[in-house]
C-alpha cells in the first residue's frame, strides 16, 4: 500500500527524500546525534555489507531497521571471494564483515579505512584478547594471524600494521570462536584427548578433515604436531619445508586410507557425521549443533594441544564519508550494544563485547553458554528450538576455559601460493 | 559443431546461386548471421577470452595483463595434472564402455522390441523420467543407498552375507562411475535409439533371406548403420564426464580429482588465469578427442 502511494506522488517524494538528506547530513556535521535511534528512521540510510556468511543474519538486519531506521543489505560468500571483492570492488560494499586473516590479505591495500577508538561506544568493553592477545593477563599469545596483531594501525593513512595499541582500530571485533574435533560419542569407544586421535589406526577409513586449504592445512599442523612428528615455529606461517613435511604426510595418511572424505561445505560434514560414515573429523561448531539436532550424540570435543580459533569484525570502507560514515558508526555501535551479542552467543559462537550481550540474555543462557554450567531449562536457539534440554553442559565449558586454550589463529601465510599448490597434489594425490 | 554446421548450409547455397546472383550470396549470408552472431559473442569471445586470460599474471587480488607462460608450464610441468588428466580420461573410457554396451542395448530394445510406435514412445519417455529432477539430486540420492550405513550395506549386512559393511560402495571410484553411468547412460540411448529407427527393417528382411542369423543381422547389418548414433552419443558422454566436477567431488568425498576440479579449485583460490590455461589445455583435449571421433565415423555422410 505505501509503496503504491510512494510510486504515484513519485516526483514530490524525490523531493523530498533530498531536503531530508541535506537536513539529516547537516545534523550530523553539527554532531546532533547522540544517540540512538535517531534522525534515520525518517531519512533512509543504507548500508551495504558483506561477508563470510557467519554473521550475516536476515534476524540482525530486520533488528537493526527496527532499531535505528538503517536498511541492511547483506551479500554473503565463502572467504576467498569475500578476499577477493573487497580488495577488487571497494565501491560495491559500505561494511566489510570479514575474517582478520583476510583483513590481513585486505588492508594493505587501502580499501579499509580505520576507525577512530573514540567514536566507537564500547570499545572499552571489547575483550582483551582482541587488544593484547591474552583473554587474561597470564595467557600464552597464540599462533597464527591472531586479531591483535592486525588490529590497529598508528595513523589513518598508515598501511602497516601497529605493535599495540592505538587509536586507530581496523575492525570492531563482533564474532568468534575456538574450533576443535567433533567426534561421535557413541562410535568412537574411547577417550578421545588429542589431535592426534584422529590418525589412530583405529579410526582408519572413519575420518575427515576439510578441504578449504588455508584452514584445513592448520587443522593439519595441530595433528602433525601432536604427534609429536614436527614443531613449528609458527603454524600460521609454516616455512616451504614446513609445508612439505606437513603434505607429504597427509598423502601418506590419504594413501593408507585413514581418510573416509574431505568435506568442502557445512552440509557435507553435517551428513558424514550423522550418516555415521566418519566417526572423528574437523568439524564448526554450528554443525555439531545441527548433528545433535538429528537426535545423534556428537561431542565438540576439547582437546589437550588447545584450540584453532577464528575471530572476524567489521571495518568501515574507504570512501564512506559524512553522513554514512556516522551511520557506520552508529551501526557498529548499535552491533555492539548486546542485543546482536546476545544472539551470537545464543548460537554457540562468542561475542566481542561480553558485558553488554549479558544484559541481552537470561542468567540461565548466560550460565550455560559461557560460564560452563549445567543448564537449568532447556536452552533454547535464537530462532527459537529446543538446542539442549536442562542439565546439558556446553562441551570444552566455560567461556575462559575454551578462548583461554587456543594454540593457533586462522591465518594467511606468506608462502600462501606454494600452500595451495602441495594442497592441490594432497587432494588429487 | 559451428564450422560444421556453417559450411553445411553454406556450400549448397554457394554451388546452387546463378553466376553474378549477388542477391542469393547476400541471402546466404543473411540466413547464417544470427547463428554467428550468437555462437561468436557467446561462445567464440569467451573462449577468445579465457585464451587471453591464461597468459595474464596474477595474485589473489586481481589478474594484470601480461604475456608470461608460466601458467602452462606450471600446469603441464605438475604431475598433479598429468595424474589428474589420466584419472578423468579413466573415468572417460570406463563410463563410455558402459554407457555404448547399456545404451545399445536399451535402444535395440526400444527399437526393435517393441512393437507399437506409442508403445516406443511410452517407454522412452519413461527413460527419461529421472531427468525430471535435477543432476545433483539423483547423484546425491545415491549416498543413502551406498553408504557405510545405507540401504545396500544394511541389507547385506542382516542377511548375513557379509560380516562387515562394505566399503568401497560409497566414496570410491566405483561410486563415481555409477553415478556417472546412472546420470549419462540416456545420452547414449537417445541417439542409438534415433538411428535405430532409421534403419530400413527391409534390409533386416533382406539379410534374413540371405541366411544370415541373427548374430550376422546385428554384427552385419545394424551395428554399422548404428555407427552414426553411436558417435553422437560417443561424444556426449566423452565431454560430459571430461568436464564433469559435481559427481567426482560429491561420489568421491572429495578423495578424486577431476580435470574441472582442479580447475574449480583453481577458481576458489582466484588463480583465474591457471584455470584458464587449464580449461585451453581440456579444450584441446576434447577437441582432438572428437575430431579421432569424427574421423573414425562420418556422421554427416551416414545419417
Amino acid at each position: 500500500m505505501t509503496e503504491n502511494a510512494s510510486h504515484k506522488g513519485g516526483v514530490s517524494r524525490r523531493a523530498l527524500l533530498k531536503t531530508g538528506a541535506a537536513a539529516a547530513g547537516l545534523a550530523a556535521g553539527s554532531g546532533a546525534i547522540t544517540g540512538f535511534p535517531t534522525i534515520w528512521a525518517q531519512n533512509p540510510i543504507t548500508l551495504r555489507q558483506f561477508g563470510t556468511g557467519v554473521s550475516n543474519i536476515n534476524a540482525i538486519a530486520e533488528k537493526c531497521k527496527e532499531d535505528l531506521g538503517i536498511t541492511l543489505e547483506m551479500t554473503a560468500t565463502d572467504s576467498d571471494a569475500a578476499a577477493q571483492r573487497a580488495v577488487t570492488q571497494p565501491n560495491s560494499y559500505d561494511i566489510a564483515d570479514i575474517e582478520y586473516w583476510i583483513l590481513k590479505k585486505v588492508y594493505p591495500t587501502g580499501v579499509i579505512q580505520p576507525m577512530e577508538t573514540s567514536k566507537l561506544k564500547y570499545y572499552d568493553k571489547v575483550v582483551p584478547l582482541f587488544k593484547t592477545g591474552k583473554l587474561t593477563p597470564d595467557s600464552v599469545i597464540a599462533q597464527g594471524t591472531a586479531p591483535h596483531t592486525v588490529g590497529y594501525v598508528e595513523s589513518k593513512d598508515a598501511k602497516t600494521f601497529a605493535s599495540g595499541e592505538t587509536g586507530f582500530f581496523t575492525m570492531m571485533p563482533t564474532i568468534y570462536n575456538a574450533d576443535t574435533l567433533g567426534i561421535r560419542p557413541d562410535l568412537v569407544g574411547r577417550e578421545i584427548t588429542s589431535w592426534a586421535d584422529i590418525m589412530d589406526p583405529a579410526f582408519k577409513g572413519k575420518t575427515s578433515i576439510l578441504n578449504i586449504p588455508s584452514i584445513g592445512i592448520m587443522d593439519a599442523a595441530m595433528i602433525m604436531e601432536a604427534m609429536g612428528k614436527i614443531k613449528y615455529a609458527d603454524k600460521g606461517n609454516m616455512t616451504k619445508e614446513e609445508i612439505d613435511a606437513t603434505i607429504d604426510f597427509l598423502i601418506k595418511a590419504k594413501q593408507d586410507g585413514q581418510f573416509r572424505a574431505f568435506w568442502k561445505s557445512f552440509d557435507e560434514s553435517v551428513n558424514l557425521m550423522a550418516s555415521g560414515e566418519v566417526v572423528i573429523q574437523s568439524m564448526w561448531s554450528p554443525a555439531v549443533a545441527a548433528v545433535r539436532s538429528k537426535g545423534i550424540a556428537c561431542k565438540y570435543q576439547p582437546l589437550k594441544e588447545g584450540y584453532r580459533s577464528w575471530g572476524g569484525g567489521l571495518g568501515l570502507a574507504t570512501h564512506l564519508t559524512g553522513a554514512q560514515l556516522d551511520a557506520a558508526y552508529e551501526y557498529i555501535n548499535w552491533y555492539t550494544s548486546g542485543w546482536v551479542g546476545g544472539y551470537l552467543n545464543r548460537q554457540g559462537y562468542y561475542s566481542a563485547c561480553m558485558d553488554t550481550a549479558k544484559e541481552f540474555m537470561s542468567p540461565d543462557e548466560w550460565g550455560y553458554w559461557i560460564e560452563g554450567k549445567p543448564a537449568q531449562g532447556d536452552i533454547l536457539s535464537p530462532e527459537g528450538k529446543v538446542m539442549e534440554k536442562a542439565g546439558a553442559v556446553r562441551d570444552g565449558g566455560s567461556f575462559e576455559e575454551r578462548m583461554g586454550k587456543v594454540a593457533c589463529w586462522n591465518s594467511v601465510m606468506d608462502e600462501d601460493r606454494y600452500m595451495l599448490k602441495r594442497w592441490n597434489e594432497f587432494i588429487a594425490a | 559443431m559451428a564450422t560444421m554446421t556453417d559450411t553445411a548450409i553454406a556450400q549448397p547455397a554457394v554451388r546452387t546461386r546463378k553466376p553474378g546472383s549477388r542477391i542469393g550470396e547476400f541471402a546466404a549470408y543473411l540466413q547464417a548471421l544470427p547463428l554467428l552472431v550468437i555462437l561468436g559473442t557467446f561462445l567464440l569471445l569467451p573462449l577468445l577470452m579465457i585464451a587471453v586470460v591464461s597468459f595474464w599474471d596474477y595474485d589473489f587480488a586481481a589478474m594484470y595483463p601480461d604475456f608470461v607462460t608460466f601458467n602452462y608450464t606450471e600446469t603441464l610441468g605438475s604431475w598433479v595434472t598429468w595424474k589428474t588428466y589420466l584419472n578423468t580420461l579413466k573415468f572417460a573410457v570406463i563410463v563410455w564402455m558402459i554407457t555404448l554396451f547399456v545404451g545399445f542395448w536399451a535402444a535395440y530394445f526400444l527399437a526393435f522390441h517393441v512393437r507399437t510406435s506409442a508403445m516406443q514412445t511410452v517407454l522412452f519417455l519413461v527413460c527419461t523420467v529421472p531427468f525430471l529432477t535435477s543432476n545433483i539430486i539423483r547423484m546425491i540420492s545415491w549416498i543413502p543407498v551406498l553408504g557405510r550405513n545405507g540401504l545396500i550395506n544394511s541389507a547385506l549386512v542382516d542377511t548375513g552375507i557379509v560380516a562387515a559393511p562394505v566399503e568401497w560402495l560409497l566414496y570410491s571410484d566405483f561410486a563415481v562411475v555409477l553415478a556417472m553411468v546412472h546420470l549419462y547412460t540416456l545420452f547414449m540411448v537417445t541417439p542409438i535409439f534415433n538411428t535405430l529407427m532409421r534403419i530400413d527393417r527391409s534390409l533386416v528382411e533382406a539379410a534374413r533371406d540371405a541366411g544370415a542369423s541373427s548374430w550376422q543381422v546385428l554384427t552385419n547389418v545394424i551395428l554399422p548403420l548404428a555407427k552414426p548414433g553411436m558417435a553422437i552419443g560417443t561424444i556426449f558422454v566423452v565431454t560430459l564426464v571430461m568436464a564433469d566436477f559435481s559427481t567426482v567431488q560429491v561420489m568421491s568425498g572429495g578423495q578424486s580429482a577431476s580435470v574441472a576440479l582442479m580447475m574449480k579449485n583453481q577458481m576458489s583460490l582466484l588463480q583465474y588465469p591457471a584455470a584458464a590455461a587449464n580449461a585451453v589445455i581440456l579444450l584441446v583435449l576434447v577437441l582432438m578427442m572428437v575430431a579421432g571421433i569424427l574421423r573414425i565415423v562420418d556422421i554427416r555422410k551416414e545419417l
